[in-house]
């Protein structure tokens, strides 16, 4: 099959940017999204000029790192799944497909599909966490967790991290990752010590990071490779709300993350000796 | 002991609970919520009340009971506009928040499974808002009414949805309060955190129910005043 691709090309988070065409003859149905793109970039490669670039590691839709729009859908047309896990078939032959990446104030393009998405491990960082003695592996059942809330926690522990419910939200909102992160910690029995403080520090970060508000819109639930429901949302917005109207000095955000990561070198200019 | 006073007495005043609601997302958004509550108990009332049209002089004895104790009208008109200044106050900022929070548009973009009334809260918000102005100045103040006489709210209406303008106006803003309900009712759940996969099917479905219901109630006194089956 043969596929027409229009994908966004972008050298540095300080180049502007835009879309450029290319014309794919040899797809087949078998081929994963990915693959179709490796065997468009062998072709750019073997002609000298720079691959698409694009976020991927276990291509099995479980550890949350590739992701961009395709004509207008995180991960593309398939539902519950990344764009790594969908394969060419749900495809037809001639399709002209537009390839975006995540826009939203807190992911900077790094270059052409990638985006930095360190704000969302800014935010784990701020509160994603149980503080426990290490060192020693507790008795397994010492903790008696009810199955239902294991099951809620498991639900919510789904979340990988890939950044599509805030790729698709009109608000560019995290509330559904914040919300499957609090949800997770927040429903075990395990999680209730830093359960207040931990939902506002998380919210906090999410706003610092500059992430929009949730109106329950909902395209966030809809295009989530993990089925996270919007119902985490709104435990968050509890948890946040009895945590701010009671003892707030005991929730107040323990400390904002600096706003760097690894990947922020991408932003700066090239100095001018390599231009 | 002495350090422990000394400690707290360095420790700056705290912000106040409304000040820490107000500065957060998800505290706005609850602000915006319970003020909802407060505005869609008035528009309930205010359209049950709309429909003593049809009942004749009930509605100008309906009035007339309202202003019997000054202090209660003014309270509950006090409450309203606090709670209408900060629920357009939130809307407006949050809106200005989102355009910053995705600075560089998609080239095309579609929100998956949204309906219409959720994207546009802003503008069927923003109607509803232009609207009330003008219906206070319609028949409150009377200073746009074509023939305004105090006390006789019946007389004022007809007179009012004598022109079609003022009658396709009207249907306008309640089809466009009746969008803002339809999304708004049910987010308030989400908003204060009392929604879950249980109750959310239930939840949306009464909010399209009443909002089709006040958009029904209220538009049928224009409606019938223009048909002729009214004044």
């Amino acid at each position: 099959m043969r596929i027409f691709l229009e994908i966004w090309r972008q050298r540095s988070a300080a180049d502007e940017g835009g879309f450029v065409r290319y014309d794919v003859p040899d797809v087949t149905e078998h081929m994963s999204f990915l693959e179709m793109l490796d065997v468009l970039n062998r072709r750019l490669v073997e002609a000298g000029d720079p691959p698409v670039a694009f976020d991927s590691d276990c291509r099995e839709g479980i550890c949350g790192m590739c992701g961009f729009l395709v004509n207008g859908q995180p991960h593309g047309p398939l539902r519950n799944a990344t764009i790594c896990q969908t394969h060419m078939r749900h495809f037809a032959d001639g399709d002209m497909l537009r390839l975006e990446p995540w826009r939203a104030a807190a992911f900077p393009v790094l270059r052409d599909l990638c985006v930095d998405r360190g704000a969302l491990d800014r935010i784990i960082a701020s509160g994603g966490y149980v503080t426990v003695r290490t060192g020693s592996a507790p008795e397994a059942n010492a903790i008696p967790v009810p199955k239902e809330a294991a099951d809620r926690a498991m639900e919510a522990a789904a979340c990988i991290g890939c950044g599509a419910c805030v790729a698709a939200c009109p608000n560019a909102s995290a509330a559904l990752f914040t919300g499957s992160k609090v949800t997770h910690l927040g429903v075990l029995p395990q999680g209730q010590a830093e359960r207040r403080r931990r939902v506002v520090s998380m919210t906090e970060q999410a706003r610092a990071e500059g992430f929009g508000h949730c109106t329950t819109i909902g395209a966030c639930s809809r295009v989530c490779p993990a089925g996270i429901q919007l119902e985490v949302i709104a435990r968050m917005n509890r948890d946040w709300l009895i945590a701010a109207l009671s003892r707030r000095e005991e929730e107040e955000p323990v400390a904002i993350a600096p706003r760097s990561s690894p990947m922020r070198f991408y932003e700066q200019a090239p100095p001018k000796t390599q231009r | 002991m002495a350090a422990a006073t000394k400690t707290l007495a360095v420790v700056p005043p705290r912000a106040s609970r409304l000040a820490a609601l107000w500065r957060s997302h998800v505290g706005r958004k609850a602000l915006m919520a319970v003020t909802g509550i407060v505005l869609f108990v008035f528009v309930l009332v205010h359209m049950l009340a709309n429909l003593q049209a049809f009942q004749g002089s009930a509605l100008d004895r309906y009035a007339e009971q309202l202003r019997v104790f000054p202090v209660l009208l003014w309270t509950a008109r006090g409450v309203l506009l606090l709670a209408a200044a900060v629920h357009v106050a939130a809307g407006l900022d949050l809106w200005v928040a989102r355009r910053k929070a995705r600075p560089v548009a998609y080239r095309d973009f579609d929100a998956e499974g949204s309906t219409a009334a959720s994207r546009t809260m802003i503008w069927s918000g923003l109607l509803v808002l232009g609207f009330v102005v003008y219906h206070l100045l319609d028949i409150t103040f009377g200073v746009v009414n074509p023939d305004f006489r105090p006390g006789e709210v019946l007389h004022n209406v007809v007179v009012s949805f004598g022109r079609v303008t003022a009658v396709v106006f009207y249907v306008a803003a309640v089809i466009g309060l009746g969008f803002h309900l339809w999304h708004g009712l049910w987010s308030t759940f989400q908003s204060l955190g009392v929604s879950n996969r249980a109750f959310t099917p239930g939840i949306q479905k009464t909010a399209a129910a009443l909002a089709t219901l006040l958009t029904v109630g209220f538009a049928a006194v224009p409606l019938a005043v223009l048909f002729g089956v009214l004044g």
